[in-house]
């Protein structure tokens, strides 16, 4: 009876059993034992034989490690802000009463649907080849087009372009929010003799920040973690650099075998991604705003 | 008197001038932005009917001599017991269990934490939240490890690509179901519960049907990602005629680099034309979907 009423008061707990035997044989115990790994020497063939603190050393000291690290950050840091900047000032130009919105959005949303799968990564090669459509069409009118795979700082451009394309996602998100701003702000704004721009930063920027604090977020984690671009379209060359963390991960781990290296790797990109994502949270009380938060207080 | 009416016809003049140019402003944007969008798709469709002496050598996206030579190279096998529908088969044969597991278990999950308190459910609750911020990135080496422990590596089956599935794995899903959730009022389940049904039944008969929206959603975009999903298989399928279509993709892309274009664009686009055609079908819940975890949450 005590056992049964107990069942009963503790329900809840019976449908949330799969979710928690997943987090700890999928989430929690891979996690931990990588944190394990990543202080060892672990081949997968070879096993263990010394522990060590060498890996984490190494991210910051060996020449190929610091250069992943450095393109990593420039590569985030590119994607990120261009990303955002355009899905917010698409969201605004489409916020206004826009004739055919939805074709506009259709148009712009695609390339985020499509645009993870390898076969827009073959695109994208085909078009900017050094042989490719670009290229080509340069010729064509006598002008030579720089050497997009060729060149690293074009390269590494060229797997961030591929991203911004695909700010469809963040853009429709962004367009929610400003529907969500009522247009009597507006028009009390423009009485008072505010201009479009004056609008824009004063009025529309506030009040979506929590959804420019989501997109943010999200964005810089997935950025942090590109992984196909550079592995599909230029192999992480030329000379590395478009060797991203997670490809140099996945090269010391799956290439070579070295668990333990790929491990530490991993963590430490793990922990730059808490830092970043920590930074977001302690600072959205300076620039976040929450409509719940004023009146009444 | 006639002045004065002349002023103000010509303020309004310039108003409706400037309301015009704007108006314009904005469509222009939108156009030019909706063909860096839109192009490159139109130009991979028209190229794949192009001859590979014409592909690059216009910007038209409209083939001038029509060949099916692309799509006649994309049927012939590329060596090996594999073709591109063999692997299509193959992605879907994972792809939709993939999307029915997760769809189930990740609806048990939020019924479970949204609608019951059980002890430790706080704790729990926190712990699946903190699943939105781990990435990926750091769970890859050590789950190939427990999976390569299991004997999964190269399973024909493809278990390590659809058993945590059953496990609610994909936190955002669970996430975007349980903001959903909130929206459900009590009072029906209630009102169930005194006409005599048990907690399943007001499960399938009142939580689901209510949520569907949601849940179409998860289905779609699991669906999507799941198709897309790259690294997975590269990791975990060994056997050539088990290859699913990106990994597919991806090698005729090396095979026939820089010869055969029209026929890798081919089966490139025959790759993901089933994520456009569902694309088409249900943008809708692709563009509330993705709304609602950023806006609503």
């Amino acid at each position: 009876m005590a056992i049964s009423k107990s069942i009963k008061r503790n329900i809840g707990f019976f449908f949330i059993i799969p979710w928690l035997i997943g987090f700890l044989v999928f989430k929690a115990y891979p996690f931990l034992s990588s944190l394990y790994y990543s202080f060892t020497d672990y081949n997968l063939f070879k096993g263990i034989h010394s522990y060590t603190f060498q890996n984490y050393i190494d991210v910051f000291t060996k020449p190929l490690e610091t250069k992943a690290l450095v393109v990593t950050f420039k590569y985030a840091f590119m994607t990120v802000p261009l990303k955002l900047i355009a899905a917010l000032f698409i969201a605004y130009i489409l916020n206004f009463k826009i004739k055919g919105v939805n074709f506009f959005r259709t148009a712009y949303y695609i390339p985020s649907i499509l645009g993870g799968s390898v076969a827009i990564a073959v695109l994208w090669k085909a078009i900017f080849n050094d042989d490719g459509l670009i290229h080509m069409m340069f010729e064509s009118i006598g002008l030579e087009a720089p050497r997009f795979f060729t060149n690293a700082n074009w390269a590494l451009f060229m797997i961030c372009l591929l991203r911004v394309w695909q700010f469809g996602s963040a853009m429709v998100i962004f367009l929610a929010a400003l529907k969500g701003i009522p247009a009597d702000l507006y028009e009390a704004a423009a009485i008072d003799g505010a201009g479009k721009w004056t609008q824009f930063f004063n009025i529309t920027v506030p009040l979506i920040t929590p959804v420019i604090f989501y997109n943010l977020i999200t964005q810089l984690v997935q950025a942090f973690q590109e992984f196909n671009g550079p592995y599909i379209i230029t192999g992480g060359g030329p000379r590395n650099g478009t060797t991203l963390m997670s490809l140099l991960i996945y090269n010391n781990a799956f290439t070579s075998y070295d668990m333990g290296k790929a491990s530490a790797q991993a963590w430490i990109l793990f922990i730059i991604l808490m830092i970043f994502t920590a930074i977001s949270f302690w600072s959205q009380k300076h620039w976040v705003y929450y409509a719940d938060d004023d009146g009444g207080r | 008197m006639d002045h004065k009416e002349n002023t103000v016809e010509n303020a309004q003049k310039n108003l409706k001038r400037r309301h015009f140019i704007n108006v314009s402003l904005r469509y222009l944007v939108l156009i030019i932005v909706g063909i860096f969008m839109v192009y490159p798709l139109v130009w991979m469709v028209g190229a794949t009917f192009k001859t590979n002496s014409e592909i690059f050598s216009s910007i038209n996206p409209i083939p001038k001599a029509p060949t099916l030579d692309g799509y006649i190279g994309a049927m012939q096998s590329s060596g090996g017991n594999i073709n591109i529908w063999k692997a299509m088969f193959n992605t879907y044969s994972y792809v939709v269990p993939e999307v029915i597991f997760t769809v189930i278990s990740s609806v048990l999950t939020a019924y479970g934490f949204g609608r019951f308190d059980f002890k430790g459910k706080n704790l729990l609750f926190s712990l699946m939240m903190a699943m939105l911020f781990l990435p990926q990135v750091v769970l890859n080496v050590p789950q190939f490890m427990l999976f390569n422990s299991f004997g999964w590596v190269g399973s024909r089956l493809y278990l390590p690509l659809v058993v945590p599935t059953l496990f609610a794995t994909e936190t955002y899903f669970v996430f975007m179901l349980i903001q959903f959730l909130r929206n459900v009022p009590k009072e029906l389940e209630e009102s169930a519960q005194i006409d005599g049904c048990n907690v399943v039944q007001r499960l399938t008969k009142i939580i689901v049907p209510m949520v569907m929206p949601a849940i179409v959603s998860c289905a779609l975009f699991k669906f999507m990602w799941a198709s897309n999903d790259f690294l997975g298989p590269l990791l975990y399928v060994k056997s050539p005629d088990k290859y699913p279509a990106t990994i597919f993709v991806r090698l005729s892309m090396d095979a026939d680099n820089g010869f055969n274009w029209n026929k890798v664009l081919a089966v490139s686009l025959i790759s993901i034309m089933p994520n456009i055609l569902i694309f088409f079908a249900a943008q809708n819940q692709f563009v509330e979907g993705i709304s609602a975890g950023g806006v609503k949450g």
